[in-house]
């Protein structure tokens, strides 16, 4: 078990009959790190999934595992361990035969295995546990005792499918920064596919974004946020509002946006288009709630947006105010809850500014469905 | 394709597995069939004439059932003929005997709330098909008998005064083997009016529906399944019962798998018996594949 | 059935009751027959309680052997049925989907086709193999075990496999896919995870293999060759054969169906209680503890009482003697063979005479029915007598009455006197031949022609003619040590002291 073993799909197409799942995935998960696919479901990436850890072939293109082609190899024959979406622990076999179950089939002692379930027992905090059987055993640990049955196997890659789906919100976000400690700790590479892209930002080093088989964005989470590269993954990843229009001009990183609704706008254009956008195409500017702030008549114009309230809320953190958009959409405008905040009456006329830097301008597309 | 198989399969379990599977389907199930059936359509030939110039195909057997030997006076074999008819009579008439008796069994369970004494009342029922059926066929020959309770039991209270000969009228016989398929008639049934909600049965009630009504419109159309299931079971088991006719069958009672049987023993012509066979097979074929498609049931809904 | 009427209640009640006497109703009398020490098994007339009927089995060979080979069949068809029954089981849930439904339907069929015909086609086809692979006669594949574990296997494993399909169902794959990544082979994935689960299903279809196997005939009776099970013995005995040790074998059946179905009851009751009471998985299938929670249980009373009842009659049995009983019966029948034989006797008398005699009716119209009693004096009075023709058997006639007519005095009892008691006659005159009685009869104007005596063959104290009307078969000779009296000591009443449970009447 080495750190630092990637993984690479190049070219990777996965068909069943005539249906596509997978579409030219180009990937390279860089050893040691943590890595997300994220998306809706039925985009595409259990498939991946199935076929780093073997249960699949690609029906075109090649999966490496630490440069080592793996075709033809089975999920006993590659270094990767998955942790199943329903855990898959053997219902039959204690706790501690279940995690030391890859020790079995190399047919080690019992009682080496006896000792190396306690040492993981103690690292996933479920210390003299081990003779309980899996149906004893709450959500939560269930879930570590299917990652220490995994990280007994010494892999060089872990391979999650959204393990944290059947959890409760709390349980959820405390996993979150266990499943990060681990694997800071143990220093493996892990691959992690999840729909919930709060997990994917907290958790990833990098992730891909996919959609109907197609990745649509790989990045850090950072970027995936502020610097969306098509209109699927600007919406689906966080909120965001949309403005649709033609492009007007350009002049460096900067395009003024002809908007159909408010005006002349200007943005920064989306770091995977720069350079190819020119006049007259049709373009989606994005501006997050957050990036939106109480303007006056006298903030530039544009980026000055006009419109009317439709209601707003007070959600803690912040005041939502809600306000009539293009082609009857919302426009949301995120307030941080400080000081002279307050809400809005529906049918005031309110003033947002933004600042070009934090909107986002590129080629019309698809966007995430509600 | 065949590569998927034994990559989800591995080689050892996956070449086992289809090696046990082709051994069942081929070894034991089809070849024996197709080559009874090729039996059936050669002549009788001492163990030496095989493969020799005599052995070819021939419809003789098949002939004989309808038309009898060569020296047969009468157009047809008459004899023989009536026994098939016969014997499928006699088993339409158990099965809807039967069905008859089992069916208020069979919705009193299914419709029971259940609990302690569903359990001993199936355990009752299940008892008697774990003794051999060859001994439930003897139990009636005793009890029918000339010395059997039956009669000792009529003639203590004057009711006859000679004893009746119940097995030469057959009535030990109907009895024997409608007694024999009473499990495989309710099962079916069984099952399915459990499923049946109590509710549909309740509203029929409710809008005024007799009792005869609610079962003629409600519960026998939602049995379908079970009964057709049922039936076709009992009939073909019926049809193909061997032991009961031998131990409870009078004189008048000839069965078609008894002939079957003479003909592999006393008579030494195994081909003429097997063509018998492939008859039976064929009709019973035959009537399951029409049941199935009158009554729209799939064979998935044989399982016990 | 909540709102129905208490009459369709009672109806129903009673239709329950009539259905299940008709279905273990001839269970329970085959099982009473066993016990009966009659040669033929019935439940009335009843003869005296024996437990030989149990000895004859465990002495008969035939049977013992065909158990033997029913073992051996059942054995080695529980092994390949299982098997096989398991690979079309695990095949099924991987065939492609467009032959799913043609293979299923071919591994269902076996169960639907006749057992005659499975029976015949594994014999002609084996028969066929062996003769194109050029083997003896008396190669391995005419061998009555193999055809049997072959015939019988062909739909035992359909049974199997539907078990197994119906265990398959509930199996996660991902469990396998779990063992596999983690390093496991094909075959340890297998050994290791999926054959532990389908553990109870092996064992469900294994005994339902064994079963299936032992009872089957319509398959077996073509396939056995020289190696009978249990259950063809049994017909063969059935057909040709019929005596109690067949009620006695059906009764050792039946009390073991009785306890294997008892026990499997406790256990899942003890299961469901251990189960609902909160207990895990892991802790119900294990041991076996005390079922304290089990004591008022009907069904482990049920259990217990049954285990109590067959091992007393067991140890009972054990120091029963039925002899005396049954000597006691067999002196009683043959007096009543006697007196039967002597009825028999008179009226072939009667009949002689009434062909000598073709006269006026001599014996008179008898109409006065008037009863009397057999008295020393008249002891030939009710003889004579018209109705006394009637019934066989020992029944003194009761419309007796004094002859009268032309031949007056000739048949007066009182002529007819001779020699003392214990006499015999001179058997000379007339009539049939044959020895003397030894019944104490007197002799008369015609000597022994109507002697009673005379008409039997063997000597004094001799046998009997073995016509009498009883259906014993056994000898039942005179009682000669009786004393004198016209019937015998029939009416002795020592003679009429019960044996068994009940009086025979012949």
């Amino acid at each position: 078990m080495s750190a630092g073993v990637g993984v690479d799909l190049r070219d990777v197409w996965i068909r069943f009959g005539d249906f596509v799942a997978v579409r030219d995935a180009n990937v390279s998960v860089e050893g040691g790190k943590f890595f997300s696919f994220l998306g809706p479901s039925g985009c595409g990436k259990t498939t991946i999934l199935r076929a780093v850890s073997g249960f699949l072939e690609p029906s075109d293109g090649k999966v490496l595992i630490g440069g080592a082609d793996m075709a033809g190899k089975g999920p006993n024959e590659r270094p990767t361990a998955l942790i199943f979406q329903n855990l898959a622990l053997f219902p039959l076999m204690k706790v501690w035969e279940n995690i030391t179950f890859s020790m079995e089939v190399r047919g080690a002692s019992k009682a080496e295995r006896r000792k190396r379930a306690d040492e993981l027992l103690e690292m996933i905090a479920l210390p003299g546990q081990g003779d309980k059987f899996p149906s004893e055993l709450s959500g939560g640990q269930k879930q570590r005792v299917a990652i220490a049955r995994a990280l007994c196997a010494e892999p060089d890659v872990l391979l999650l499918d959204e393990p944290l789906s059947a959890l409760d919100l709390k349980l959820r976000q405390h996993m979150r920064t266990e499943l990060r400690t681990i694997q800071r700790q143990v220093g493996i590479t892990f691959i992690y596919i999840t729909h919930d892209q709060g997990e994917a930002l907290t958790m990833s080093d990098n992730v891909a974004v996919m959609k109907a088989g197609v990745i649509d964005q790989i990045a850090d989470g950072k970027s995936i946020y502020d610097d969306p590269s098509t209109p699927f993954v600007a919406s689906f990843v966080g909120e965001n509002n949309v403005f649709n229009g033609t492009v007007k001009s350009v002049s460096g990183d900067m395009a003024m946006v002809e908007t159909n609704r408010s005006g002349l706008l200007r943005s920064r254009i989306s770091g995977a288009h720069m350079g190819k956008l020119s006049e007259g195409d049709k373009v989606m500017m994005f501006v997050r709630p957050e990036a939106f702030h109480i303007g006056d008549m006298s903030s530039p114009e544009d980026t000055r947006i006009r419109a009317n309230v439709r209601h707003s809320e007070f959600e803690g953190q912040s005041y939502n105010v809600f306000l009539e958009g293009d082609a009857g959409k919302e426009i949301k405008m995120s307030l941080v809850n400080r000081g002279e905040t307050r809400l809005y009456e529906p049918g005031i006329e309110l003033i947002m500014r933004y600042d070009a830097d934090q909107a986002v301008v590129m080629p019309s597309g698809e966007l995430a469905s509600e | 394709m065949f590569k998927s198989y034994f990559r989800r399969n591995g080689q050892l379990m996956g070449w086992t597995l289809l090696i046990a599977v082709l051994f069942w389907v081929v070894v034991l199930i089809l070849l024996p069939q197709i080559y009874m059936l090729d039996y059936s359509f050669r002549h009788s030939l001492p163990p030496a004439e095989i493969g020799g110039p005599k052995d070819v195909h021939t419809l003789k057997n098949y002939q004989y059932l309808l038309f009898g030997a060569e020296n047969n006076p009468e157009p047809y074999n008459r004899v023989d003929l009536m026994v098939f008819l016969r014997t499928l009579i006699a088993a339409a008439l158990v099965t809807i005997i039967d069905l008859i008796i089992c069916y208020p069994i069979a919705y009193f369970l299914g419709q029971n709330k259940g609990g302690g004494s569903l359990r001993i009342l199936v355990l009752l029922l299940i008892i008697p098909y774990w003794i051999n059926e060859i001994l439930r066929a003897f139990a009636f020959r005793i009890i029918f008998g000339d010395s059997g309770v039956i009669n000792e039991f009529l003639m203590f209270f004057g009711v006859i005064s000679d004893p009746i000969d119940f097995i030469r009228a057959n009535v030990a016989l109907y009895a024997g083997l409608g007694y024999a398929y009473i499990l495989l008639m309710i099962f079916p049934m069984y099952n399915v009016i459990q499923s049946l909600d109590r509710n549909q049965i309740e509203a029929a009630r409710d809008l005024g529906a007799s009792w005869t009504m609610i079962h003629r419109r409600v519960v026998i159309p939602f049995a379908k399944p079970g009964i057709s299931s049922g039936c076709t079971m009992v009939f073909m088991l019926s049809a193909g019962a061997l032991a009961a006719p031998q131990i409870l069958g009078g004189p008048s009672s000839l069965w078609f798998t008894q002939l079957i049987y003479q003909w592999f023993n006393q008579g030494g012509n195994w081909n003429q018996g097997a063509a018998y066979a492939i008859v039976l097979l064929a009709v019973c074929i035959a009537i399951v594949l029409t049941v199935m498609r009158i009554f729209k049931v799939n064979m998935g809904d044989i399982g016990k | 059935m909540k709102s129905s009427s208490p009459l369709i209640r009672i109806g129903l009640a009673i239709y329950l009751a009539m259905f299940f006497t008709y279905l273990l109703g001839p269970l329970v009398l085959m099982s009473v027959t066993a016990f009966n020490s009659a040669s033929f098994p019935q439940v009335t007339p009843w003869e005296v309680l024996s437990f030989e009927w149990f000895r004859v089995l465990f002495q008969d060979d035939r049977i013992l052997n065909g158990l033997w080979n029913s073992f051996v069949v059942g054995i080695f068809t529980v092994i390949l049925s299982v098997v096989l029954g398991l690979a079309g089981a695990l095949m099924l849930t991987q065939i492609w989907p467009k032959l799913r439904a043609t293979y299923y339907t071919l591994i269902i069929a076996p169960i639907l086709v006749p057992g005659v015909v499975i029976g015949i086609s594994t014999l002609v086809f084996w028969d066929r193999v062996n003769h194109l692979l050029g083997l003896p006669d008396d190669s391995f594949l005419h061998h009555g075990f193999f055809l049997t574990v072959m015939g019988q296997s062909t739909f035992i494993a359909s049974y199997c496999m539907l078990v197994f399909v119906a265990r398959l169902q509930r199996y996660d794959t991902g469990l396998t896919e779990a063992a596999l990544d983690l390093g496991a082979t094909h075959v340890q994935a297998f050994r290791k995870i999926q054959l532990p689960f389908l553990a109870p299903a092996i064992g469900s279809a294994a005994v339902i293999a064994f079963l299936a196997s032992f009872e089957n005939y319509n398959t077996t009776t073509f396939t056995f060759q020289k190696n009978p099970t249990l259950t063809i013995e049994l017909a063969q005995k059935v057909r040709y054969g019929i005596n109690p040790s067949i009620s006695a074998l059906a009764f050792i059946i039946i009390a073991i169906t009785v306890f294997f179905a008892l026990l499997n009851e406790v256990r899942t009751r003890r299961a469901q209680l251990a189960i609902a009471n909160g207990a895990p998985v892991g802790a119900v299938s294990g041991g076996f503890k005390a079922p304290k929670i089990l004591a008022r249980e009907p069904i482990t009373v049920a259990f217990a009482l049954f285990i109590l009842l067959v091992v007393g009659v067991g140890v009972w049995a054990q120091f029963y003697d039925p002899e005396p009983a049954k000597a006691a019966l067999l002196a009683e029948k043959r007096a009543e063979q006697a007196k039967a034989i002597e009825a028999l006797k008179e009226k072939r008398r009667r009949e002689r005479l009434q062909k000598v005699f073709k006269g006026p009716d001599i014996f008179g119209a008898g109409k006065s029915k008037v009863p009397q009693p057999p008295s020393k004096t008249n002891r030939f009075g009710d003889v004579f007598k018209p109705g006394n023709l009637k019934t066989s058997g020992g029944k003194t006639d009761e419309d007796a009455k004094k002859p009268a007519g032309g031949f007056g005095s000739v048949f007066n009892p009182g002529n007819l006197k001779k020699s003392g008691p214990g006499g015999s006659s001179d058997g000379s005159s007339g009539g049939s031949s044959g020895g003397s009685s030894s019944t104490g009869k007197k002799g008369g104007a015609f000597g022994g022609v109507f002697d009673p005596g005379n008409l039997k063959k063997s000597g004094p104290g001799g046998g009997a003619e073995g016509t009498s009307g009883g259906s014993s078969d056994g000898a039942s000779g005179s009682s000669s040590e009786k004393k004198g009296g016209a019937f015998g000591s029939v009416f002795d009443p020592k003679n009429l002291k019960k044996s068994g449970p009940g009086e025979s009447s012949d």
